[in-house]
């Protein structure tokens, strides 16, 4: 990057203290799972970096009885204020494993350093201090006098955040009363496995928490379970859309966090500067692989030329490469496939026409990486305008008033997040009020906290995450 | 005064530009309507910056930069010659026992001590800057400024560092302030002319962005964050903005103009997070002390400690460099 060479500062790997094998946790053991073992890699190099058993549908089984025992038999019956130390016990650990988490995940998932050790780590510990805190005052959530908890939850996550999701789904269930079974990403196992040796450290009653790595069959396995009694997703819409079929007529309780395609709109009269720090943030962080991500710019036309020249400059300074140095800003694509299909919606952008940038930041040649690319001169009709890409690629489209913005950034099928970008604050909250979207940021982006409920409208999946409002997913209400 | 006095910068400026100054109204219009500044976007990103890892050679290639852009100052009222002596034979050779380590970029003294200052480093290649405009309040008439900028340039500085009418600016008695920059950027002659904002008292970061612009428009050749004499001097947010401000000046003009924070600015861990900033915000053209430089006193011997450190592997402490 020219005449200021930074220096690498790579985190040592020896700190995830990776092992060989990892297998199931199901019952407060690691067991031999009876499904086939998958292996997970690094996709910064591509190297196998353990083998992992894999449950089987006769497991699925096995893991929803040991939760349907331990909730009837110890969790269900616990004062709120006992799940309360479990939960704080969970949470201190897992500020104490922190940089092995963190190197972990980074080695498993390809995203940077910095973010998991600032963003993803201690962000799952906060969810489970948050809903500790909970756990004796359900009471007083505004849901009426001793809310029941559900039962068993089947719970199934998405690649992007291994662990934060896996914080997100188990926090709120523990602290409400519900034992869970919990299948992790196919290509992101390794945190979860970790996390179970954590609820061993801490000393959780066998079969509160089961988890059980696989690949799609396991997930269908777990959510058609007979006995699971909620079950929460988060990933893609086309499975969202599957799962909610296949509970259909059920009395399982659902919520569904699924994809985005959110509108990041720039007024002419934004503070450009840091409008520009939001869009990067609101693309660029993990790769893109937010579901929430600000992947439509809608910038006023008058000034889309400036903004552009100058997010460009900007964008050219982020540093790509091995997840593990400390410098990197953008790390690998999760895998092969994902790359794949970043790729393909990339061509169709260039074939329909959109103008595309891409940084001349350089790109190592193992490992999925996708540099950071920017399209200008999109249409609404161009697939890159409609479709989520669910990586570092940016489309840029204007608009000329605020209703028409708000018209465009809401002609979608998905509505999970927004952001507002004006320093008029009386824009903002009409624009809030207008906008089809679960969070609305305004003058920031990608911002999240254990207290502010998460979730999306359309086919960005309903219910909600987080916050007191987050808490009736997983109560009987 | 002003038709005459503005041309060298006026007419290298696209017509927009010169619109911008052509009264008090045109001149206001222009600095209000200007992008603002988030105050948390810009704090984020000057914190986030402030972690790239910077060690081994980087920290070398760093800190040699950083001693190469060092304008060494003494701005005390006790200040006498041998003292700006003393300063001058530091800045000739910032560590006797290693020749090879870059000189500063300037010495920077009062009006009076120019004299002194020019004899001193005579055939050096180094600067002298002189704080002329009744430095640091500038509270004074505009004939008493000229005159102290005309001895600071008579008596040979190269650079003038001036400050701005703080109060005019805050009055939004841009236009006053604006001509003022330019009569003396007239003074100066062949003298660069380094703006002092002194941020400190504009409080926003609207205010140092408009500030900024104002003096880039007026002919600034660097933009100046302090006098040192008011807290907060400089600071990596404000100067985060100015180098966004030359930045911009630049894609819209094709000319380069020099950022310089000054104040405050005590560790190599310090200089080393202005220099990723100087790189990442307004670009590596302007890593180099013809547009970047530090207005600091005791930088410059911790800077020679590290260097130190870097070369001998052990930290050698303050007995080890000179005290002047």
């Amino acid at each position: 990057m020219g005449i200021f060479e930074y220096a690498p500062a790579p985190e040592s790997r020896d700190l995830a203290n990776l092992k060989p094998h990892y297998r199931p946790f199901v019952n407060g053991e690691f067991v031999d799972g009876s499904g086939e073992p998958l292996k997970t890699i690094n996709p910064a190099t591509e190297e196998v970096l353990a083998e992992v058993g894999t449950a089987s549908v006769s497991d699925v089984d096995t893991a929803v009885k040991a939760a349907r025992k331990a909730y009837t038999g110890v969790w269900s019956k616990m004062p709120g204020s006992e799940r309360a130390k479990y939960l704080f016990r969970i949470a201190r650990l897992i500020q104490e494993r922190s940089r092995e988490l963190a190197v972990l995940e980074s080695l498993d998932n390809g995203k940077p350093i910095k973010e998991s050790r600032d963003s993803d780590v201690p962000t799952a510990a906060a969810h489970f201090f948050y809903h500790a805190g909970w756990a004796d005052k359900l009471d007083y959530a505004g849901y009426g006098p001793n809310p029941k908890p559900l039962g068993v939850a089947g719970q199934v996550i998405p690649w992007n955040f291994p662990l934060l999701m896996l914080a997100w789904k188990i926090a709120p269930a523990l602290a409400t009363g519900n034992t869970v079974v919990l299948k992790p990403a196919e290509t992101t196992p390794l945190t979860a496995l970790v996390f179970a040796e954590i609820c061993r450290q801490a000393e959780l009653p066998p079969g509160v928490v089961n988890i059980l790595p696989g690949a799609g069959d396991i997930g269908a396995a777990l959510v058609g379970h007979g006995d699971v009694n909620k079950v929460a997703f988060t990933g893609s819409t086309e499975v969202g859309k599957a799962i909610q079929r296949q509970i259909a007529g059920t009395s399982k309780k659902l919520t569904l966090e699924l994809g985005g395609k959110a509108a990041n709109i720039v007024f002419d009269d934004a503070a450009l500067d840091q409008a520009v720090e939001g869009i990067v943030n609101g693309i660029f962080f993990n790769q893109g692989h937010v579901c929430c991500a600000g992947s439509r710019l809608l910038v006023q036309e008058s000034i889309a030329e400036e903004l552009l020249e100058k997010l460009r400059h900007r964008v050219s300074t982020l540093r790509l490469g091995d997840p593990l140095d400390k410098n990197t800003d953008i790390g690998a694509i999760n895998s092969a496939e994902q790359l794949a299909k970043i790729k393909g919606l990339v061509e169709s952008g260039d074939a329909e026409g959109a103008e595309r940038w891409t940084s001349p930041c350089p790109v190592p040649e193992r490992g999925f990486f996708f540099a950071p690319t920017v399209f200008s001169e999109v249409q609404q009709s161009m697939r890159i305008a409609r479709e989520e890409i669910f990586g570092p690629v940016l489309s840029v489209l204007t608009f000329r008033t605020p209703d028409e913005a708000v018209t465009k950034a809401n002609n979608t099928p998905y509505g999970l997040s927004a952001g507002i970008w004006t320093e008029k604050g009386s824009r903002i909250l009409w624009m809030a009020n207008q906008l089809r979207a679960g969070v609305v940021w305004a003058n920031t982006f990608n911002r999240f906290d254990p207290a502010a409920p998460f979730g999306g409208y359309q086919e960005s999946g309903f219910g909600r995450e987080g916050g007191r409002t987050g808490l009736e997913a997983y109560l009987d209400v | 005064m002003t038709a005459t006095t503005s041309s060298s910068a006026a007419t290298a400026t696209p017509s927009p530009l010169t619109d911008a100054t052509r009264d008090e109204a045109s001149l206001r219009r222009f600095l209000h309507g200007l992008p603002g500044v988030d105050q948390v976007g810009v704090e984020q990103r000057a914190a986030g910056l402030g972690t790239r890892s910077i060690k081994k050679a980087a920290k070398l290639w760093a800190i040699d930069t950083a001693i190469s852009m060092v304008d060494l100052t003494t701005l005390e009222g006790a200040d006498t010659q041998g003292k700006v002596r003393a300063l001058a034979a530091k800045a000739k050779r910032p560590d006797p026992e290693r020749p090879d380590t870059p000189r500063v970029a300037a010495v920077c003294v009062y009006p009076d001590m120019v004299e002194t200052a020019v004899e001193a480093l005579q055939g050096t290649g180094i600067h002298v800057a002189s704080v002329a405009t009744g430095f640091p309040a500038g509270r004074t008439s505009r004939e008493i400024k000229l005159a102290d900028t005309k001895i600071a340039v008579d008596a040979g500085a190269a650079e003038i560092d001036m400050v701005i009418d703080r109060g005019a600016f805050l009055e939004g008695r841009y236009l006053a302030v604006f001509e003022e920059i330019q009569a003396i950027k007239a003074a100066c002659g062949s003298a660069h002319l380094k703006v002092i904002l002194e941020t400190g008292e504009l409080a926003t970061y609207d205010n140092v962005r408009r500030a900024s612009w104002l003096a880039l428009l007026a002919g600034g050749d660097f933009i100046k964050t302090s006098t040192g004499k008011v807290s907060p001097a400089a600071t990596l947010p404000v100067t985060h903005v100015m180098l966004q401000a030359v930045r911009d000046w630049f894609v819209q003009t094709g000319e380069l103009r020099g950022v310089k924070p000054a104040g405050g600015i005590r560790t190599t861990k310090d200089a080393i997070k202005y220099l990723v900033a100087v790189h990442e915000v307004a670009g590596e053209q302007w890593l180099t002390p013809d547009l970047f430089r530090f207005g600091a006193s005791s930088l410059l011997n911790d800077l020679l400690l590290q260097r130190r450190t870097q070369a001998d592997g052990h930290y050698s402490g303050p007995d080890y460099v000179t005290v002047d």
